[in-house]
């Protein structure tokens, strides 16, 4: 067998063994919790008879281990039991919420990673220079602010705020950059440092007119629907409709993980910027940015696939406050909702799916790590 | 300027930062090369000899900066012409060969596809093209399975093919000049035979001038058609490579012809009956799975030096680990004085773990930078003496006078305020701390120049008479086993394949692996390659393959 395959299979097996560690865990965390589904649906004027009826009748009377097991004995069978109290079978529940969430998730991290790696290797390409900080100052304090923040930012500016003046306020910020970035396309006229940032901004620039040009015809025509700031979506939506109403949410999320995966990025690549193989490619007369891409990044990827498997993870598992902000239902609402209610089953069942995908991800990115690795792939 | 001169460097002056000062690093440096001309620059350490070097592709390292003067190559100034014009000169017109092969290729590409690489990017070859080309040229270096062996990472070919293959790597575009900075210092000297042998023909062959850079002086006398001698970085003097070995003017460069001079006293043979302060006994090693010493034993008596040579990967160091309990043997014995030593370090005692000490090859990293001299030296001193307070410090003054070391200048240094040597000489200071009757030196001199490492060679010589140590001396340089070995131990895949006094280990019959090794050491006679070459094909002497050379 590949030492690769056998690798990924023992690390699989590891994992199991701790999300069942995990799952003990959860199960302790709830039993901790104060007071339970009992009171909390017959509410305080109910007699002790009542509620111990009612804990008989959802099996709450049995000793927690016994419950434990019973739990994990369903849950290993793919049976992950019912609501406590809807009554509703959890895999289902489950199941539509995590599909949201994954959409979600895939979303701002399509977004999020190619922009983040793109801007760390730029970063490092012309670092110490003026556009190396303006990248670090907009990518840190997108993530220093708090992620509810952001999205009533975003909120304001993209959703609410039609004919504000804002977006021409933008749009002529975007025509200056445009006009700016074009000069200097045209300035130099070798592939230099100037057009490459010549044409970013370019870009950012247009995309602020056709934005503000857009909002205006949004708000005078009414054609094109705008961003909406509430994100309800349900399984029969259409797929371009699923992605203009998770818009906002996604462009949030793709803000709060851009900063650690760049930064990442750029530390790894400079990291790397002294090597004699560098130097050795500078010597072939090979050019900065060809080094970056080809000699540079190869050997860096193991700590960016890292940090973006650390991300990836948050993007599913660290949501809880951007959906709650977009109402968007996604698995960490269900959560917060089921932990308010005491519905313990439902909470097993998110921690649960929770931990297996922080494991599988760190799995992939380790198996990741080896492949792109020559000295692990191909042994002496 | 006639158009043979491919070359012409005038008043070259670089800086280099240290702190927030520019500090000279090339104080005015003219250099001439014609086309097909291979120039030697040689030098000890700190003369500026890469850094011309590079000056001559119109590059310089990060934190460096060309203060004056001219690169004039083809007619063209480097240093006043664009990062374009100069990037697409390199490695098309000017390439360059570096030190290390393992760590100039990079880990994450295939050999032929870095081959490929500037013959694609400056639009020599198409990338077909360049595939054929590399195998051509793996061929004509002699790599074993030229066709096959672009298509391995770097990890997977050892150290002379990897230095052969960048050679080839160089040579890729055909270019008119090739810096080689160094290209053997790091290898065995039976591989460097090979790869000294593989530049020369392809050299020789395309008629590409070359800048050969070394601080080996017979390697240079081999490979160059004129000299240049740098110290500090200014030109001490140049010459023919023959005038410049048989007459050489300036006295540092007689100095640097002068070093290979030093002997240790010959010491008496030890009686018979004699117990060795260390003996090896049948002893078998391991890392993992992987064995890496068989049936090894020698004997080291006391007041005298036991030279252990042998290629890397042969097993010396791991025999040293041995003794040291770094790695516990799988077989056999180590003995101390007479009496078993247990196998790991933790099972030894404070007066075991004295006895032996070691001094290592890189004193830059053997030396913890965040501490003063006086710990440095202190903590051994109180950890095995006892001592602390005043008589540690009087302790380290008295160690530090040993070494030849001005108490009240160093005590209170740092490493990193120290030169090579005299950090090589504070390793020592610390191995005597602990007042040892048995020193293990690895490769303590491989890192220094020449002047440098004979100072050291000599210090240990009057330590050794004036202490009665014993050393084991771990080296792949026979010149220095010459100066300063009692017997030698000549050490091949984990095996010791010959063993003896040094006297009969330098005369004739040996083991054809001992022959090898001896026969490849480069003289200082400008035909002693092409000799060599000629008589090996002859089948007159050893060649690598008969003797089973780890590199093919």
């Amino acid at each position: 067998m590949h030492p690769i395959s056998k690798m990924a299979l023992q690390r699989l097996a590891l994992g199991l063994f701790t999300l069942f560690v995990v799952s003990i865990i959860i199960a302790g965390a709830v039993e901790f919790l104060p007071g339970d589904l009992a009171q909390e649906i017959l509410g305080q004027a109910a007699t002790p008879e009542a509620v111990a009826a009612f804990r008989a009748e959802v099996g709450l009377d049995k000793p927690p281990v016994e419950r434990y097991f019973s739990w994990l004995g369903g849950v290993a069978q793919g049976d992950f039991g019912v609501s406590l109290a809807t009554k509703r079978s959890i895999s289902d529940l489950i199941s539509a919420r995590l599909g949201n969430t994954l959409f979600l998730a895939g979303f701002a991290a399509v977004i999020a990673v190619p922009l983040a790696v793109t801007l760390g290797m730029l970063a490092a390409l012309y670092r110490n220079t003026w556009f190396d900080r303006l990248i670090n100052v907009s990518t840190l304090s997108s993530i220093s602010f708090p992620e509810f923040f952001v999205a009533y930012v975003l909120i304001l500016f993209l959703s609410v705020g039609y004919g504000f003046d804002a977006r021409w306020v933008l749009a002529l910020i975007g025509l200056f950059l445009l006009v700016e970035g074009f000069g200097a396309v045209k300035e130099g006229k070798r592939i230099g440092r100037f057009s490459v940032i010549g044409s970013i901004f370019g870009i950012i620039g247009l995309a602020l007119v056709v934005n503000a040009i857009f909002g205006w015809w949004n708000y005078n025509v009414g054609a094109v629907s705008a961003f909406p700031s509430i994100s309800n979506i349900s399984p029969d939506t259409p797929f371009g409709e699923r992605v203009h109403r998770s818009f906002l949410p996604a462009l949030t999320l793709t803000l709060v993980v851009t900063a650690h995966m760049m930064r990442m990025t750029r530390a790894s690549i400079i990291n790397l910027m002294a090597s004699p193989y560098i130097e050795m490619a500078r010597l072939k007369g090979m050019s900065p940015a060809r080094i970056i891409v080809k000699h540079a990044l190869p050997n860096a990827l193991a700590p960016i696939i890292n940090v973006i498997a650390v991300n990836l993870a948050f993007l599913i598992t660290g949501v809880v406050v951007v959906e709650v902000v977009f109402v968007y239902p996604g698995l960490g609402q269900l959560l917060v909702d089921s932990v308010s209610k005491r519905d313990i089953t439902v909470v097993q069942g998110c921690c649960l799916i929770f931990a297996a995908t922080y494991i599988l991800l760190n799995l992939t990115a380790d198996i990741l790590a080896i492949a792109t690795n020559p000295r692990l792939l191909h042994p002496k | 300027m006639s158009d043979d001169t491919i070359l012409k460097i005038r008043n070259l002056k670089i800086d280099g930062k240290t702190g927030d000062e520019w500090l000279p690093i090339l104080k005015g440096i003219d250099m001439d090369l014609k086309r097909g001309e291979v120039l030697g620059v040689i030098g000890e350490s700190g003369a500026g000899k890469s850094t011309i070097g590079l000056a001559a592709m119109g590059y310089t390292r990060g934190g460096c900066r060309i203060s004056g003067g001219t690169v004039d190559f083809e007619g063209t100034d480097l240093v006043k012409s664009s990062e374009a014009y100069r990037r697409k000169l390199r490695g098309k017109k000017i390439a360059y060969v570096a030190q290390s092969a393992a760590a100039s290729f990079n880990p994450a590409h295939k050999l032929i596809d870095q081959y490929s690489e500037a013959p694609i990017q400056h639009g020599v070859m198409s990338s077909t093209d360049a595939a054929t080309d590399a195998t051509e040229l793996y061929r004509r270096l002699q790599l074993p399975n030229p066709d096959e062996i672009g298509f391995r990472y770097p990890h997977q070919v050892s150290g002379g093919q990897l230095q052969r293959a960048m050679t080839a790597m160089a040579m890729s575009c055909r270019p008119d000049l090739i810096i080689f900075d160094e290209p053997t210092t790091a290898l065995d000297v039976t591989t460097q035979i090979e790869v000294l042998s593989a530049i020369r023909d392809a050299v020789e062959q395309f008629g590409t001038a070359a800048i050969y850079i070394t601080h080996d002086l017979a390697v240079v006398a081999q490979m160059a058609d004129r000299i240049q001698v740098f110290k500090l970085g200014e030109t001490i003097e140049e010459a023919e490579t023959r005038k410049m070995l048989s007459a050489p003017e300036e006295a540092y460069t007689k100095s640097l012809w002068a070093v290979r001079s030093f002997k240790a006293t010959a010491k008496p043979k030890p009686p018979a009956d004699e117990v060795p302060i260390v003996e090896l006994r049948n002893v078998d090693a391991a890392y993992g799975a992987t064995p890496v010493l068989f049936d090894v034993n020698f004997k080291i008596h006391k007041g005298r030096t036991v030279a252990v040579v042998g290629e890397s990967g042969s097993g010396k160091s791991t025999a040293a680990r041995c003794i040291t309990g770094l790695l516990p043997p799988t077989k056999g014995e180590i003995l101390f004085n007479g009496e078993v030593l247990p196998a790991g370090y933790r099972k030894r005692n404070k007066d075991q773990l004295r006895q032996a000490q070691m001094i290592y090859q890189m004193a830059d990293t053997a030396l913890n930078p965040k501490q003063r001299i006086e710990d440095i030296i202190g903590r051994p001193v109180g950890f095995y003496l006892g001592l602390s307070g005043k008589a540690q410090r009087e302790r380290v003054r008295e160690l530090l006078d040993l070494i030849e070391m001005e108490p009240d200048i160093y005590m209170h240094r740092f490493p990193g305020e120290l030169s090579g040597g005299q950090k090589q000489r504070i390793g020592i200071a610390r191995a005597l701390a602990a007042d040892p009757q048995f020193i293990i030196c690895d490769e303590v001199t491989s890192a220094l120049d020449q002047l440098v490492a004979e100072g050291i060679l000599r210090l240990l010589d009057k330590l050794q008479i004036d202490l009665g140590l014993a050393y084991m001396f771990i080296t792949h340089d026979l010149a220095t086993v010459r100066a300063i070995a009692d017997e030698v131990v000549v050490m091949q895949h984990g095996k010791v394949v010959e063993q003896g006094p040094k006297v009969e280990m330098f005369q004739p019959p040996h083991h054809p692996y001992t022959d090898l090794l001896l026969s490849s050491v480069p003289e200082m006679d400008p035909d002693w390659l092409s000799n060599l070459l000629g008589a090996r094909e002859r089948g007159e002497i050893v060649d690598a393959k008969t003797a089973g050379s780890a590199d093919n």
